[in-house]
């Protein structure tokens, strides 16, 4: 019964690799690397964790960017040429489309995870950069299922795209919100208590992806195999929640 | 897919194209003309901010504070002196860039070393301030600035008891095993050159008691440092001879 998500999983690889994408993750490293080279040359001291810092934060951008694209525009393109109709009207349950072409999408991250995770092997040790590419899989991994989620769900490019930037976002900086929310920073009247709540409770509704693929861990060896372990642990059950998610969805549609 | 010649393109469009170019040419040449102007350094945004901004990437959001206020002094047409810059917003700069990124030295050695050399002294203790404060939250990580600091008061501003101040905060502070011996020394000599001879002796007396220093050759030019401040102190005291 999985034969034809295998399929799909292998022609969605395909159409990436026939649309010139490999070229686009090669392009953006090299362009991340010049200009992080222009800027280790301003560099007053630790200039190769200057280098470092802002080419990993860079290439994090670069891959969730073009995957996130990728995903949307593939999706959206088979909508409209009703290749995903034809899919379909072939005897295979609903699961087997949406989960071969997570596969497919699952696959394709690990051609910027690997790229990049070597580009940053050039600065830091090769334990930490192969820790650094392990949780990038595992963020883009969360963001192709939740681009898919959205292009499966809205009728057009453009709001999934949107949405897809407003998530990933809020996942990044939700850390950074809960810190504000709770900080002193002024009298704890209801209105700024209730405003706290409703930040933490979106907390637990996101992946902690500030958690994710962190620069520290190039520029002062602090990753270890317990950081790899969390970042795992929420990547199979983020993933799992938004593959159910697309599920749902996709069964209530009808065409 | 086959283009058309040009000549398919009507002539309005063409005349348009030029138009809209033309505009644009002189609109940047209008702007050229105006004289170039410094802006002030503004207030940083606050750490917080700052690490909301970053996207979890508060690290690559310090170097980046660091690099733009690195090439704030060279503005388009305009080459600012270190003067010229408001030293209470560089240190905020400085400090927010320093909570994004605790573990790195760069904008310590940016004050010590770069800001702290400006010409007006107001301006340079402000910088020394920013050091001292920082060395006291991470004095194991962050003493090299200080040992830096210490020497900028002394030779550079040549006001000693600043410098002892700051030295004095460096052999207190700085206990870790990878603070050189040297470091902790600075505070002696500074009470030398200040001709406060029995303060140094205690102090370099000090050091060589609490068995922080165990290398033998540190200790032998501790001990003959302390028979050089014993001459000189005989010497500025003729009638003293007990310590013959």
């Amino acid at each position: 019964m999985w034969r034809p998500g295998l399929i799909i999983a292998r022609y969605t690889l395909l159409e990436a690799l026939r649309s010139k994408l490999p070229w686009l993750f090669v392009l953006a490293g090299c362009a991340a690397l010049a200009l992080a080279g222009f800027l280790q040359q301003l560099a007053l001291t630790e200039s190769g964790a200057v280098q470092a810092a802002i080419l990993s934060a860079l290439l994090r951008l670069v891959a969730v960017f073009l995957l996130v694209s990728f995903v949307i525009t593939s999706l959206a393109r088979e909508a409209a040429d009703k290749g995903q109709e034809l899919l379909l009207a072939l005897p295979m349950p609903r699961a087997v489309y949406v989960l071969g072409k997570l596969a497919g999408f699952g696959a394709l991250a690990m051609l910027p995870a690997l790229l990049f995770g070597l580009l940053t092997s050039m600065w830091a040790a090769p334990a930490q950069s192969a820790l650094w590419a392990l949780s990038l899989l595992g963020e883009l991994w969360i963001m192709a299922a939740f681009s898919l989620l959205c292009a499966l769900g809205l009728p057009h490019a453009l709001p999934a795209l949107a949405a897809s930037g407003g998530f990933y976002l809020l996942a990044r900086g939700v850390g950074s919100l809960q810190l504000l929310a709770h900080g002193n920073t002024g009298a704890h009247d209801g209105s700024r208590q209730a405003i706290a709540w409703a930040i933490d409770a979106l907390a637990l509704l996101l992946p902690n992806l500030d958690h994710f693929t962190r620069s520290e861990w190039l520029l002062y060896a602090t990753g270890d195999w317990q950081a790899l372990g969390l970042v795992a642990a929420q990547t199979a059950i983020y993933v799992g929640l938004l593959a159910t998610c697309a599920l749902c969805d996709f069964y209530r549609k009808s065409f | 897919m086959q283009q058309k010649p040009l000549s398919s393109v009507p002539r309005t469009l063409w005349l348009a194209l030029a138009l809209t170019l033309l505009l644009q040419l002189s609109w940047q040449l209008a702007q050229r003309s105006t004289p170039p102007q410094a802006r002030p350094l503004p207030p940083p945004p606050s750490a917080a901010m700052a690490r909301l901004a970053s996207l979890g990437e508060p690290l690559a959001m310090s170097k980046a504070m660091l690099l733009h206020l690195q090439s704030f002094e060279d503005q388009a047409g305009v080459s600012l002196p270190w003067r010229a810059l408001d030293y209470d917003h560089l240190a905020l700069w400085l400090d927010t860039a320093q909570t994004l990124d605790p573990r790195s030295r760069y904008a310590l050695v940016a004050a010590s070393e770069i800001y702290a050399g400006v010409a007006d002294p107001v301006r340079a203790r402000r910088m020394l301030a920013f050091v001292s404060a920082s060395f006291a939250a991470d004095p194991a990580r962050r003493w090299p600035a200080m040992a830096q600091a210490t020497l900028v008061a002394k030779h550079q501003l040549h006001d000693l008891p600043l410098a002892l101040t700051l030295a004095r905060q460096l052999r207190q502070q700085a206990t870790g095993k990878d603070v050189p011996a040297w470091a902790r020394q600075m505070e002696a000599f500074v009470l030398e050159d200040m001709d406060q001879f029995d303060s140094a002796q205690i102090v370099l007396g000090g050091l060589i008691a609490s068995g922080q220093i165990s290398d033998p050759h540190e200790l032998a030019f501790m001990a003959r440092k302390l028979d050089e401040i014993a001459a000189k102190k005989k010497h500025a005291i003729p009638g003293n001879t007990h310590l013959q």
